[in-house]
């Protein structure tokens, strides 16, 4: 069986893992990071994704998208509180977010799928093979929607998503294939944009989650945001300028606050320092520890009320927890520790890096599935109750939250009319009691033969799979036939639409791939320009003034030829350079060598 | 639209029986329990076969959870769709279903209380004059729960009334959940008596007399512990 790889598809970075030797590991880039931003821009080049993107944010931040992970399964209404703090234009086709990057306008499972195609090229050049298979992790709290659109995503990056599974059960996965731990668990997993608690139980390899809860718009991003609505009006206040109508510069502020609040779960204060607009010179100030707490205390405050009902959901007490793991960045944060601490009443779990147990749990999942491990098997649930619209717009639950999956429920359907020939079912998903108060996933409508009112039987089954998405079928109880269900997602793209995504895909993947090397020839030109004017620098008067200027001259046209958009003229600059500059390197290695060896006896060397 | 959980008619059944017997893949007569024997498929769980056999342990109400849990890892191990992923569609077809049951059956047996609705379901046969509202003192006094409860979410909850009524309601809890308790226990001791019942395996009518009156008994204490469970839910959320 082909490879199948790991995938934390996350708010803020993303990586992906592979099992080696029976260990988990995470795939790096050539320069050893293992993750990537997910960040997509659009560049006169075409469309770049992590690293390189990141540096878009300040210098074009209307074509630069993140945490898109935000949108996923979202319509327009979700977010409208936070539209503000976004710099790129949003709008809503089909109950589907899109986002205008340039000419175009994209689905976030579009922006997500740019994001895996950027890990599986760094996979398949690592391991020198084609990645076609893929587990990916979700938050746990996430709903039918936001699963298929993860789905969807895969797809149009042309991976087969074998299996969805969930962000802190993935962890405890990687957890207990390293601390080999029996026992309940508590898995607090606070991100860059969501937040997860799960409780497990582990018992001979069986990984049974118990309950689970969370808050699918919580996390780090929000803090930030705490920071930056205090700059923005400090700035204003002092210095009378709006920076909020700078789009750049507001992304800077935003960039600014995250990395002070990072700083500060290290040092006590820190300096924040951001750049004003028309010249207007800096915006400085100290920021403290405690400053940076009393602010964000109250977003630390909502992950602890999900966790009271996960505990009250299993029929657990904080006792009865044996063991407390930390995942995602933002559990890095002191008071966040003090927090998770005085809750369960103990110190929590945090040997593994944070940021990376995910995809490590991911690539253990994808090895099961592979049948790779056999001893281990995740029991995993459903976040939220399933049900349908009944009479007075009133839900009624069929598969209760916190039921173990796959699970199922029937439910039979008939006629209050003569003659009907359907009926239209609503399906939703939430713990309210009114239809309006849950989320609507999906409306059908069910074919029934025209027949006396009460005569007709549909069966209709309600499975929701192991990737905890949702399955409907239907049988007439009278032919035993067996109907197909056309199923209208409410708030996601239709199969037709994601086709055409996956055909469109694979039409720019070329364009991609030169946008791709271009950037990275131009990384490369930067790299060497400096190394060459360092050499230079050094050891120029080792070799004659006639070749100094051909090195000069070198590098003046690779100069020129970075700021072009043919990757070709760039690399053979390099290799001219390069040429040029051979002696001056040899004469480098020398004269270096020399001077190591000097002031020591023959007999040393 | 309409609930409707009534079994298949007997013709289903006994075609349901006999395709059973015999594996889907090699058609060859079926010994093993969730395996064929020859060709090692894995088999579907019967759609008639109920929880206790589904997760093979005997239909009695005080079950080790211990027992259960083991039973249901070690099927869970057989089943889930996890392990299935390089096999046949219709393997991975059969595990996904399997593995629904499974969680479906583990799910019920594992609460005491389900277990005993669950049982009585399928006894219903016998005990076909069951009464299945609350008894009328019962009813009286959650009307007028139900009433101060009206009173005290209208009330101001800082008033002297809002007080009184709150200190009301408190002791109605405690009272309410000693009543539960009670009846737990006493569900209790008919759980044994119906398991030791059923151990003896009397086909007199006497006996089944007896388990008639166990069952009767059962279902009265489970619907008004229902009740009183609803209402102490409302009051908890209602004071808290």
């Amino acid at each position: 069986m082909a490879r199948i790889v790991g995938i934390d598809l996350g708010t803020t970075n993303s990586l992906i893992a592979y099992m080696k030797d029976g260990q988990p590991c995470v795939v790096p880039d050539r320069h050893g990071r293992t993750m990537v931003p997910s960040v997509v821009a659009l560049t006169d080049n075409g469309l770049i994704v992590g690293d390189s993107a990141r540096e878009h944010l300040t210098r074009n931040p209307e074509r630069t998208v993140y945490s898109v992970k935000r949108f996923m399964g979202k319509g327009l209404a979700d977010v409208q509180s936070e539209l503000a703090y976004f710099p790129y234009h949003l709008s809503e086709t089909g109950g589907v977010i899109r986002i205008r990057l340039g000419p175009k306008n994209y689905s976030p499972p579009q922006i997500s799928a740019m994001i895996l195609k950027e890990l599986k090229r760094r996979a398949e050049a690592h391991l020198s093979e084609s990645i076609t298979k893929a587990v990916i992790t979700v938050p746990a709290y996430f709903n039918d929607s936001q699963r298929q659109a993860t789905k969807d995503a895969g797809l149009i990056a042309g991976l087969e998503v074998l299996r969805i599974i969930n962000e802190p059960t993935a962890a405890s996965l990687a957890y207990g294939l390293q601390e080999k731990t029996q026992g309940t668990i508590a898995v607090y997993d606070f991100g860059g944009g969501t937040f997860d608690i799960s409780i497990l139980k582990l018992k001979g390899g069986i990984f049974e989650v118990l309950a689970t809860n969370g808050d699918t718009h919580l996390g780090g991003d929000d803090l930030d945001r705490v920071l930056v609505d205090l700059f923005a009006a400090e700035i204003r206040d002092q210095r009378g300028i709006d920076i909020g109508s700078y789009p750049d510069h507001m992304q800077a502020v935003r960039l600014e606050a995250e990395r002070a609040k990072i700083r500060l779960s290290d040092e006590l204060k820190t300096e924040i320092t951001i750049e004003l607009p028309e010249n207007r010179g800096c915006f400085t100030r100290e920021l403290t520890r405690d400053q940076l707490e009393s602010l964000v205390v109250g977003i630390i405050e909502r992950t602890l009320a999900p966790c009271r009902i996960a505990l009250k959901d299993a029929g657990l007490t904080p006792n009865d927890i044996d063991e407390v793991v930390l995942v995602g960045g933002s559990t890095r944060m002191p008071l966040v520790r003090q927090r998770v601490e005085a809750l369960f009443g103990k110190v929590p779990h945090c040997h593994l890096n944070p940021d990376e147990v995910v995809a490590l749990g991911a690539a253990v999942q994808a090895d099961i599935l592979s049948g790779g491990t056999t001893d281990m098997l995740l029991l995993d649930v459903t976040p939220l109750s399933l049900g349908i619209e009944t009479m007075g717009g009133v839900m009624s639950s069929l598969i209760r939250r916190n039921t173990t999956i796959p699970a199922s429920a029937k439910e039979m359907f008939t006629t209050y009319v003569d003659g009907q020939t359907g009926v239209d079912i609503h399906i939703l998903q939430g713990e309210r009691e009114l239809v309006k108060d849950n989320r609507s996933l999906a409306r059908f409508r069910l074919k029934v033969p025209p027949l006396p009112a009460g005569v007709p039987r549909i069966e209709v089954t309600f499975l929701i799979d192991a990737n905890g998405i949702l399955n409907v079928t239907a049988k007439d109880m009278r032919t035993g036939q067996s109907q197909s269900i056309e199923v209208k997602p409410s708030y996601g793209l239709s199969d037709t639409e994601v086709e055409r995504m996956i055909e469109d895909s694979f039409k720019f993947a070329a364009e991609d791939v030169g946008a791709r090397k271009l950037i990275e020839a131009r990384l490369d030109a930067d790299a060497l320009i400096k190394t060459t004017e360092k050499s230079l620098a050094e050891a120029g008067h080792l070799v004659p003034t006639a070749e100094v200027d051909g090195i000069r001259t070198s590098l003046t046209q690779l100069s020129a030829a970075k700021d072009g958009a043919d990757a070709r003229v760039i690399r053979a600059r390099m290799a001219e350079l390069e040429q040029a500059a051979t002696h001056l390197n040899v004469a480098m290695l020398d004269d270096s060598l020399k001077k190591s060896l000097h002031g020591k006896n023959v007999s040393d060397v | 639209m309409a609930n409707d959980q009534s079994s298949p008619h007997s013709e289903t059944r006994r075609q349901l029986q006999m395709a059973r017997s015999m594996c889907w893949h090699c058609q060859s007569e079926m010994s093993g329990e969730y395996f064929c024997e020859r060709c090692v498929k894995v088999q579907p769980v019967s759609k008639d076969a109920d929880y206790f056999t589904c997760l093979g342990v005997p239909r009695r109400l005080t079950l080790d959870p211990k027992k259960l849990e083991a039973k249901f890892y070690e099927l869970s191990r057989a089943f889930h769709p996890d392990f299935y992923q390089t096999k046949s569609p219709t393997e991975q077809t059969i595990s996904l279903s399997n593995a629904a049951v499974l969680n479906t059956a583990y799910r019920t047996l594992r609460d005491p209380i389900q277990r005993a609705e669950y049982l009585l379901a399928l006894e219903a046969g016998s005990v076909k004059d069951i009464r299945t509202s609350p008894p009328a003192d019962l009813f009286e006094e959650i009307l007028e729960l139900q009433e101060t409860l009206e009173e005290y979410r209208a009330s101001d909850r800082d008033s002297e009334q809002g007080h009184r009524l709150r200190a009301t309601l408190q002791t109605e809890q405690q009272t309410l959940e000693g009543r539960r308790e009670d009846m737990e226990s006493q569900l209790r001791q008919l759980f044994t008596d119906w398991d030791q019942l059923q151990d003896r395996e009397e086909a007199t009518s006497q006996a089944r007399a007896e388990r008639d009156r166990v069952l009767k008994h059962m279902r009265d204490l489970l619907s008004n512990r229902t009740y009183i469970n609803n209402i102490v839910s409302d009051l908890a959320a209602t004071i808290a």
